[in-house]
């Protein structure tokens, strides 16, 4: 070998040097063709079919339910939905718009707690990275993402319902401002996370003080990350039944009567409404129940894709 | 340009001086701020601990009445004043395993699906198929099928759950009742065949909280795979292992933490959902192991006894909750500290 090698060096002439051997003698080429009688391919493609399947399978629930609201709640879908209130049993007809405007109510007025809150909490775990409060504090909230949303609604009770001494619009709104509150705070601290180090770093160079950093470069960039994670908490807040069950009840009345909104009173839901009627032995009840889960949903999807658009066009620049 | 024309037209730009440094008012603004944040952010922790001693104060009257003793007994009589929540207790640990089970069973292969290319291989084969060469038109396909499916996954999630229970109510129990009551005549001799689905049961809800956890699972496990190192992987080809083998002997041992994270939080949820629970479990004091039989959890207790009970009766309500507030926070706890865990394990690398 090294013999040969030597050899071809020494020659000058390509012509000169010794036939190169076939590299691929005695190798059978039907043997690497990939065979589906061999077990280890087999078992690779069935497997894969078998994940495709599942993925599928696992998407299925998802169309079905969307099918069976538009079938059978697109049949009652009307506008006397918005303008309406809920009927008596027996009663035919009827809506729901008190529980859209006590749903958009309750949750505007969550959010317009927690917002803030979770934005600062965020600015604070995104600059002050590694230190022990703001590890225990992202642990925390990570924690809270998996709190039950009944529990949310039990502590209000106790906390505003039996201090306050009745269910109102507010106790379901602190309930659910509970529960928006870990993602606003882990949306806002990855995007005020991803601004770029340097802008900061000008800002803070130019002889801005940290909160002038704040306000004028980390919060107007960081924006739409934020924006997003506020919508999907909302949205997440719009579909929750259990911590307004106990906490604002339900009510068959406009919130906002003779132009003034009472939000000490017990407030109707959407969400709560599609529980209630659920149950009733009325066939008019439980069709509302239908439309009034299509309307939840569109609801929770137009929210959600408000939320995504943020991100989306930031991603698209 | 001399300085002080420079000066000048700056100064014409912003009037007054802004070159200064930062004013009395400015510093003081900027300290109170600072504190604001650490007030806010500490303030998170304080919840916490404010939601669990809110509950647990609630719940002393009952404590004091009923004591452990609660936890073990099996009647619950708002007549006699005689309370235990042990069926509860069975019926949410009892749902959200079967649903953990169906739930990652089809979480992960979703995951796996989602992160290992199979679809942008499926297309690429479609594409050779039509004898199709790359094309600005769909060249991003197979990614933009990838995201696609990625978000429909993620809406699985964004279905509130009082949605799922209606469409468990109305679709599913009459759907399922036939095949749960032929399996009861057929095998009911086996324990979880024991009795007929007469309406509500415990599989339906499992069934549908296993929808409600898939979401969580897969999104963890996927992330988890994807940031297995390519090397890893890499090699595992090199060295001509088939697609499986590099999955099932590379990928998922090495995502397996953050596999097992993505199953204990998709279990913490399951332990937490009321909504589709309470419509469709059956509500029914009894500890059963039968799949067909109506049982109850505490989640579901909570949200169909609360709005109606008396005075009497809040006590042992927040006791329940403070029971089910402790299962849900030591399993939260144990997954987010599991995935802490895995994190960390993949900067190490």
């Amino acid at each position: 070998m090294s013999k040969d090698r030597a050899s071809s060096r020494s020659d000058l002439t390509p012509s000169q040097s010794p036939p190169v051997e076939n590299p691929f003698e005695g190798v059978n080429f039907a043997e690497l063709e990939l065979s589906l009688y061999r077990p280890r391919t087999l078992q690779s493609t069935l497997l894969s079919g078998l994940v495709t399947c599942m993925t599928f399978i696992a998407l299925i629930p998802l169309f079905a339910v969307l099918w069976m609201l538009i079938w059978r709640g697109g049949q009652k879908f009307s506008l006397a939905l918005f303008t309406q209130l809920p009927p008596a049993p027996l009663e035919q007809g009827g809506g729901f718009g008190n529980a859209i405007v006590g749903t958009l109510i309750m949750v505007g007025l969550g959010a317009l707690i927690t917002v803030p809150l979770g934005i600062l909490t965020g600015v604070f775990l995104a600059e002050a990275m590694d230190s022990k409060l703001a590890e225990a504090v992202r642990f925390a909230a990570k924690v809270l993402t998996g709190f039950p949303s009944i529990l949310a609604g039990v502590f209000a009770y106790g906390a505003v319902v039996l201090v306050t001494g009745g269910f109102s619009a507010v106790a379901g709104a602190i309930a659910l401002a509970i529960l928006m509150l870990p993602t606003i705070i882990l949306t806002s601290e990855s995007a005020v996370a991803m601004v770029p180090a340097k802008m900061k770093e000008a800002s803070i160079g130019m002889g801005a003080t940290g909160v002038q950093t704040v306000w004028m470069v980390l919060l107007p960039t960081a924006m739409p990350g934020i924006l997003t994670g506020i919508m999907l908490a909302v949205a997440r807040a719009a579909g929750e039944t259990a911590p307004l069950l106990f906490t604002a009840l339900f009510s068959n009345y406009w919130l906002i009567s003779s132009g003034r909104a009472d939000l000490m009173q017990p407030t109707a839901s959407l969400a709560v409404l599609i529980y209630n009627f659920s149950g009733m032995p009325f066939a008019n009840q439980v069709e509302l129940a239908w439309a009034a889960a299509l309307v939840l949903v569109l609801l929770v999807l137009i929210f959600n894709l408000i939320g995504q658009s943020f991100t989306r066009r930031r991603y698209e620049e | 340009m001399s300085k002080t024309q420079v000066r000048q037209e700056v100064a014409a730009w912003h009037p007054g001086q802004i070159w200064q440094p930062p004013t009395k008012a400015q510093r003081w603004y900027d300290g109170a701020f600072r504190r604001l944040c650490l007030v806010f952010a500490a303030f998170t922790i304080v919840l916490i601990a404010w939601l669990a001693l809110g509950i647990a104060y609630r719940a002393i009257p009952a404590f004091q009445q009923y004591g452990l003793n609660f936890i073990y007994s099996t009647t619950w009589d708002p007549n006699k004043a005689q309370y235990g929540v042990l069926p509860e207790i069975w019926g949410t640990l009892y749902t959200s395993l079967l649903a953990l089970i169906v739930g990652s069973a089809f979480g992960v292969a979703a995951a796996i699906f989602l992160s290992e290319g199979f679809l942008g291989e499926a297309v690429f084969k479609g594409l050779k198929a039509f004898n199709l060469q790359f094309h600005p038109l769909w060249r991003k396909l197979p990614d933009r099928l990838e995201q696609i499916l990625k978000n429909l996954i993620e809406l699985l999630a964004a279905v509130p759950s009082v949605v799922y229970g209606l469409w468990g109510l109305f679709v599913i129990i009459p759907l399922i009742r036939p095949v749960c009551n032929w399996l009861h005549e057929q095998f009911g001799w086996f324990p979880l065949f024991s009795t007929t689905l007469s309406g509500p049961g415990v599989l339906p809800a499992a069934f549908v909280l296993s929808i409600m956890i898939l979401p969580t699972i897969t999104a963890i496990s996927r992330d988890a795979l994807v940031s297995v190192p390519p090397k890893l992987r890499m090699a595992a080809y090199g060295l001509g292992a088939t697609r499986w083998e590099t999955i099932l002997g590379v990928l998922l041992p090495t995502a397996s933490r953050g596999i097992f994270g993505g199953m204990v939080l998709g279990f913490g949820r399951a332990l937490g959902e009321t909504m589709a629970l309470a419509m469709l479990v059956g509500n029914a004091n009894r500890l059963t192991v039968s799949l067909f039989s109506p049982a109850n959890t505490l989640a579901a207790l909570l949200a169909n006894t609360f709005p109606e009970a008396s005075a009497k009766e809040i006590p042992v309500l927040m006791y329940a909750a403070l029971i089910l507030l402790a299962i849900s926070l030591v399993v939260n706890i144990f997954g987010a500290f599991v995935l802490e865990k895995a994190v960390g394990k993949g900067e190490a690398k």
